[in-house]
């Protein structure tokens, strides 16, 4: 029974990864960015949802109202400002923007909060749970981010899939330049990808600082979760990054389960290195082959 | 359809790519529901004169106004939405999506078109080039010549007053071209102002009305189709440029 419960703890963790993931998997699908300050952009969130509860006196959820447009805003105006511009310097220049990013924003946090640790409090929702049997428990807050993660990455597939947007946006991800020629003004496609990306990166921060308590070094260790859960899904594929999150969740707490706890990160990687040794397309590859 | 005088001027265009001069200094007014045949050798600046009145390239010096609009300013995208539409010699189709997908895209961005009307237009276009019937296949599945015709729909969906083919019989069999070239016409006959750049002279010249011969980036002749093929100057950078 403790292996179920394992079992389950990781495929609800796994929907907290696949939320991280998903803006990360966009923004690489529709502009071929790897966006390296991804977990520092989710964790500035965290944060300003802490100040905003805190000074305002309102729950998280609430303070989401607030973070979440203006996550949408400011990934707007950084792809404006910032990405935009290093896309003309070839592929190695916005991989280096990204990454002086989150050096930036990594600092600026431990200057304005220090090291210390914080955390988000759900109300009610961080204590309730449905036990199901003696040795297995489902905790609300769990199934509350899994369903906010499967909502998500389905809305964001249908997006892709039935809108207009979706549309310009599939068709610059295969080819910006033949896109500007139908009318498709990429650099703003661009501006709301990005935008989208940010505000479920505020939202996947929001509901790890509910989950277990932050502090401003975590952006990293975040990005490589979301990094893996992309690469075991499968690039380019958002179903492939909720099954890839799952994936990892499950390789995490199953590895704590048979082996101790401190072997959850490692049984997470071994996995991650499994599928790129034998499947480095990942598990759900896109069926587009990108050029 | 403008019927104005001038559906698509040029002045001074020029163009350089480091020390090569690819166009230099060309000046051109395209009468509205004409259709102008661009003939040249390889190396002539053809695709990059399409490319500078789409604005898909920055011209360095120069303008293009659209039915007496300057558009020298604006991208592709804008210039796309006024009224500018534009194949490509290899074709490049949204490999990922399917050719109805190509088409309403292109209905829904380039011709502003919501809903009904966005997928009525893009029926129509489906129709005008002969793709009704591929409308759920994969665009990255199709053959060349279905490649060309989904060219042809896409830039069609835009709701071009100005379409610009480059080459668009290239590659093609005689019969697949003979299809093309009637597609062509009937788009013509529709009053659309056409600029077709072309090797396949035949082909152009069964829609053609005026022909241009650019030859190492500059005009060497306009006129009748007949007598731009006459012209000494003409035979002369063909047979230059065929040994």
């Amino acid at each position: 029974m403790t292996w179920i419960d394992a079992v389950i703890q990781g495929i609800l963790l796994g929907g907290l990864y696949a939320l991280f993931a998903c803006g990360l998997s966009l923004m690489f699908g529709v502009m071929r960015i790897i966006n390296l300050a991804h977990g520092d952009l989710a964790l500035l969130a965290t944060f300003m949802v802490l100040v905003i509860s805190q000074h305002l006196g309102l729950s998280p959820f609430a303070a989401l109202v607030i973070v979440l447009p203006g996550a949408a805003v400011v990934g707007y105006a950084l792809q404006y400002a910032m990405f935009n511009p290093s896309l003309r310097g070839g592929e190695l220049s916005p991989l280096l923007a990204t990454f002086g990013l989150s050096v930036v924003i990594g600092n600026m946090l431990l200057e304005v909060f220090s090291p210390d640790t914080h955390s988000l409090s759900a109300g009610a929702l961080t204590t309730a749970s449905w036990h199901i049997t003696s040795q297995i428990s489902i905790s609300a807050l769990s199934a509350v981010i899994f369903g906010a993660a499967v909502l998500v990455l389905g809305g964001l597939q249908l997006l892709l899939s039935y809108t207009q947007l979706g549309r310009a946006m599939r068709a610059t991800a295969d080819d910006a330049r033949t896109a500007e020629l139908v009318g498709i003004n990429a650099k703003r496609v661009y501006a709301i990808a990005t935008a989208i990306a940010l505000a479920t990166a505020a939202l996947a921060g929001t509901f790890f600082g509910m989950r277990s308590s932050f502090d401003p070094t975590l952006g990293p260790s975040q990005l490589i979760f979301a990094f893996e859960a992309v690469v075991i899904g499968g690039l380019g594929s958002l179903w492939g990054t909720l099954v890839g999150g799952i994936l990892l969740g499950v390789a995490q707490t199953v590895g704590a389960q048979a082996f101790g706890a401190e072997w959850a990160i490692v049984s997470g990687n071994v996995l991650f290195l499994l599928v790129l040794a034998f499947r480095s397309q990942g598990i759900f590859a896109a069926r587009e082959a990108h050029q | 359809m403008p019927s104005d005088s001038q559906a698509l001027t040029a002045r001074g265009l020029s163009k350089r790519f480091g020390a090569l001069r690819v166009l230099d200094d060309i000046t051109l007014d395209v009468v509205g529901t004409s259709a102008v045949g661009i003939v040249g050798p390889n190396g002539a600046g053809k695709t990059t004169l399409l490319d500078l009145l789409a604005g898909a390239t920055p011209a360095d010096s120069g303008s293009v106004s659209l039915s007496g609009r300057d558009v020298s300013g604006l991208g592709a995208a804008a210039r796309c939405r006024l009224g500018i539409g534009r194949t490509h010699q290899v074709p490049r189709p949204f490999g990922g999506m399917t050719v109805f997908e190509n088409i309403l895209v292109a209905a829904t961005m380039g011709g502003r078109l919501r809903g009904s009307s966005a997928n009525d237009n893009s029926l129509r276009a489906l129709d005008a080039t002969g793709m009704l019937e591929l409308g759920n296949r994969r665009a990255d599945t199709l053959g060349l010549l279905d490649r060309k015709r989904l060219e042809l729909a896409r830039a069609l969906a835009t709701g071009p007053s100005v379409l610009l083919l480059d080459e668009i019989a290239a590659g093609l069999t005689e019969p697949e071209t003979d299809e093309l070239v009637e597609h062509i016409k009937q788009l013509h006959a529709a009053g659309l102002t056409i600029i077709w750049i072309e090797h396949v002279v035949h082909a152009l010249l069964r829609v053609a009305e005026r022909l241009i011969c650019l030859a190492s980036g500059t005009i060497i002749a306009d006129g009748g189709p007949q007598a731009v093929m006459n012209d000494p100057a003409v035979v002369d950078a063909y047979l230059g440029s065929a040994v």
